[in-house]
């Protein structure tokens, strides 16, 4: 009885319940949001890489390493020889490994070199294997695999012809324009890294840098073989990590940026991360991606925590709206109440009936909130995908998120009891006769 | 009736001591203060009022007319004295014992903005069977419904047209919207009818109609009329009349200006 009252009162003031509800709502698609896209984000940083036990590369910290060898983000330091990684890969823990060889791209997309491990090991997602969407794998020098992105956003096809370039930038001055490589396979979208990159083999990638070392007259190699004079592993910059790709040459005097090992067992993840760092050939780096994953998530947790804050006050904000527009109504409906009074409401009706409505306000807002949020998703999830590499599964709300529709709804129901309380105390003051 | 103060220039019946059966409403030496404290701003020796009993209780704004009809509905009980409904001695009812009462016994009818706006005049008139399982069994019994009853009391106050029943409650006349009141006090056959200045915004017209249809239903439910207002032009028209300012021994008067 009283709760429908509580409905048909507010259906009286649509205007202003509706302004409520759209407050509530938004907030509440925003609180949520948020924490969605950061799960999401976590989930989808986290997917990049699984099924791979350890990363290693030259010595770094275990962040740069993560970032650069799986992410793409940032550039390596300094390579790892070649026989280092088949000494590490030699070893009985090891099932798998793939070379990753960085540092040159193609219009502003990342080439990679590598192997065709690559394709058969590396997992994202839940356990998902890369897929050809069209062509087939890499396996001559000259083949070239490229990630969904590229494809679409360059519009190639199988068959097209590019021409990789010097360096990481957007814009190179160097092309290997005497190697060209030949597109022959398009990978389907993963959501990670690997749509906006280009795959190469690492033969592919030595022919590029060996047909580059044979260029006599190529004026900024020269000027900056004649500035960089310590060892190349020394060198700090992309353009010198470049010159020791380069100058890798062959198999034998071939330099990789870093390689991802899948174990035989987890269980030798710790030991075998600990010899990799004791290796005596040269300083390596090995790290637990997921652990490493970790450390990033602490540096960027204080953006996290400020982004959370301030769309949970934007909650405080919506529920005070809901206040105001509650208490200002209040003076206008002692009537009211007189005559639900005369009529046999108690003054604990009156409570509820404010309380009621205060509870339906906030009810109908998450439910709006919820449904604009998975609207929003299941139309962006394409944008977000592709732009910002997200993987958002649109699937049941987590508990967490249940938890905070939850406290949302104890907030706007524990802000009612202001303005139910004091249309309590008004009732018995007023009774049937409004003494204002 | 009865009255133990000087009555007004209205006939009035011999003063009884003590109540009869027929009695609702029955006070005794009820005296009232706002802060429980003097000066008080109800001072009734006696007054009774039998059951079909139509009372017409006149008196100035400030008289504490206002304050006597919560104390009859339970909504404030005595601080002194004694005051029984229905035989039933309220000051000794429980707050929750009170408000079930007045939904079970009483009908309000209000001066103006009787009604809920945001219900239909059908529900407007339902509501208090919502509050109260013994209006709601009465206006329900003999198979029917207590919207048919609503209705039936609408047809009953000339406002069963099926356009009027389905039109905004905003959007009715004052006149339609004190019937649409009456009905809401009648339905469900409470045995006493309080009306607090329900003519003052009618003209004469209007007000004359009004309480033909207020006397005929009442007289049918044999429920007690108590209807307070200034008009003393009203007073012939009932079976009694009352002054409220003779009958409310309590003074200053200006003290209880707090009290309508």
């Amino acid at each position: 009885m009283i709760f429908a009252l509580a409905v048909k009162s507010l259906r009286n003031r649509k205007f202003t319940a509706g302004l409520t509800v759209l407050s509530i709502a938004l907030a509440v698609m925003l609180l949520l949001g948020v924490e969605r896209i950061r799960s999401e984000s976590r989930e989808s940083f986290a997917s990049t890489i699984s099924g791979t036990d350890l990363v290693v590369g030259a010595r770094s910290s275990p962040v740069h390493l993560l970032l650069y060898a799986v992410f793409h983000i940032g550039n390596a330091t300094n390579n790892l020889r070649w026989d280092s990684y088949r000494a590490i890969a030699a070893r009985p823990e090891v099932g798998w490994t793939i070379p990753l060889s960085l540092g040159d791209s193609h219009r502003g997309y990342r080439v990679l070199g590598t192997t065709p491990d690559y394709l058969e090991h590396l997992r994202f997602g839940r356990d998902r294997r890369l897929v050809l969407a069209q062509g087939k794998p890499f396996a001559d020098e000259r083949d070239a695999v490229l990630g969904a992105d590229v494809a679409e956003a360059l519009g190639y096809k199988l068959g097209d012809s590019i021409v990789i370039a010097h360096g990481a930038g957007d814009v190179s001055f160097s092309l290997h324009a005497d190697h060209p490589f030949q597109v022959i396979g398009v990978l389907s979208r993963t959501g990670t890294p690997v749509d906006r990159t280009v795959h190469v083999t690492l033969e592919g990638m030595d022919a590029v840098h060996a047909d580059h070392d044979g260029d006599e007259h190529d004026p900024l190699a020269e000027a900056k073989r004649a500035k960089v004079e310590a060892p190349r592993h020394d060198a700090d910059t992309a353009g010198g990590r470049h010159e020791n790709e380069e100058h890798a040459g062959r198999d034998s005097q071939r330099a990789i940026t870093a390689f991802l090992i899948g174990l035989k067992s987890r269980g030798a993840a710790l030991s075998m991360q600990r010899l990799v760092n004791e290796y005596s050939g040269e300083p390596l780096t090995a790290i637990l991606p997921g652990a490493t994953l970790l450390e990033v998530w602490e540096i960027v947790g204080a953006a996290e925590k400020t982004l959370f804050a301030v769309s949970a006050l934007v909650v405080v904000v919506g529920l005070a709206g809901m206040l105001v527009a509650l208490l200002t109504s209040l003076s206008e409906r002692r009537r009211e109440m007189a005559v639900l009074r005369s009529v046999g409401a108690r003054p604990m009706h009156v409570f509820a009936l404010i309380l009621g409505e205060a509870a339906f306000l906030t009810l109908l807002g998450i439910a709006l909130g919820v449904a604009a949020l998975y609207l929003g998703l299941l139309a962006g999830r394409q944008w977000l995908e592709s732009r910002l590499g997200l993987f958002i599964v649109v699937g049941w709300p987590s508990a967490y998120e249940f938890g905070l529709m939850i406290l949302v709804g104890t907030a706007g129901v524990l802000i009612g009891l202001i303005p139910a309380y004091r249309i309590y105390r008004y009732s018995l003051a007023d009774g049937m006769t409004i003494r204002i | 009736m009865d009255v133990s103060a000087p009555a007004t220039s209205q006939t009035l019946p011999p003063q009884r001591s003590g109540g009869s059966p027929g009695d609702v409403v029955e006070l005794s030496g009820v005296r009232f203060s706002w802060s429980g404290a003097l000066p008080f701003v109800i001072d009734i020796g006696s007054l009774r009022v039998a059951r079909g009993e139509r009372v017409f209780l006149r008196g100035p704004s400030g008289s504490g007319k206002s304050t006597l009809l919560s104390l009859l509905a339970g909504v404030i009980t005595p601080s002194e004295g004694t005051l029984r409904v229905l035989e039933r001695d309220i000051g000794a009812l429980g707050s929750a014992a009170r408000d079930r009462f007045r939904a079970d016994h009483i009908g309000f009818i209000f001066q103006m903005f009787n009604l809920i706006p945001y219900l239909s005049v059908v529900e407007n008139v339902c509501l208090p069977c919502g509050f109260s399982l013994r209006r709601r069994t009465h206006a329900a019994g003999g198979g029917g419904t207590v919207q048919a009853e609503a209705v039936r009391l609408l047809e009953h106050l000339d406002m069963g047209e099926a356009d009027v029943l389905r039109r905004p409650v905003t959007e009715l006349s004052v006149g339609q919207q004190q019937r649409v009141a009456a009905a809401r006090a009648l339905i469900g056959a409470p045995e006493l009818v309080i009306a607090d200045e329900p003519t003052s915004s009618l003209d004469a017209d209007r007000r004359s109609a009004f309480l033909d249809l207020l006397f005929r239903e009442c007289a049918r439910e044999r429920a007690a009329l108590v209807f307070v207002s200034h008009d003393a032009s009203l007073a012939p028209l009932f079976d009694r009349a009352i002054a409220f300012a003779e009958i409310n021994r309590a003074l200053p008067r200006s003290s209880a200006a707090n009290a309508s």
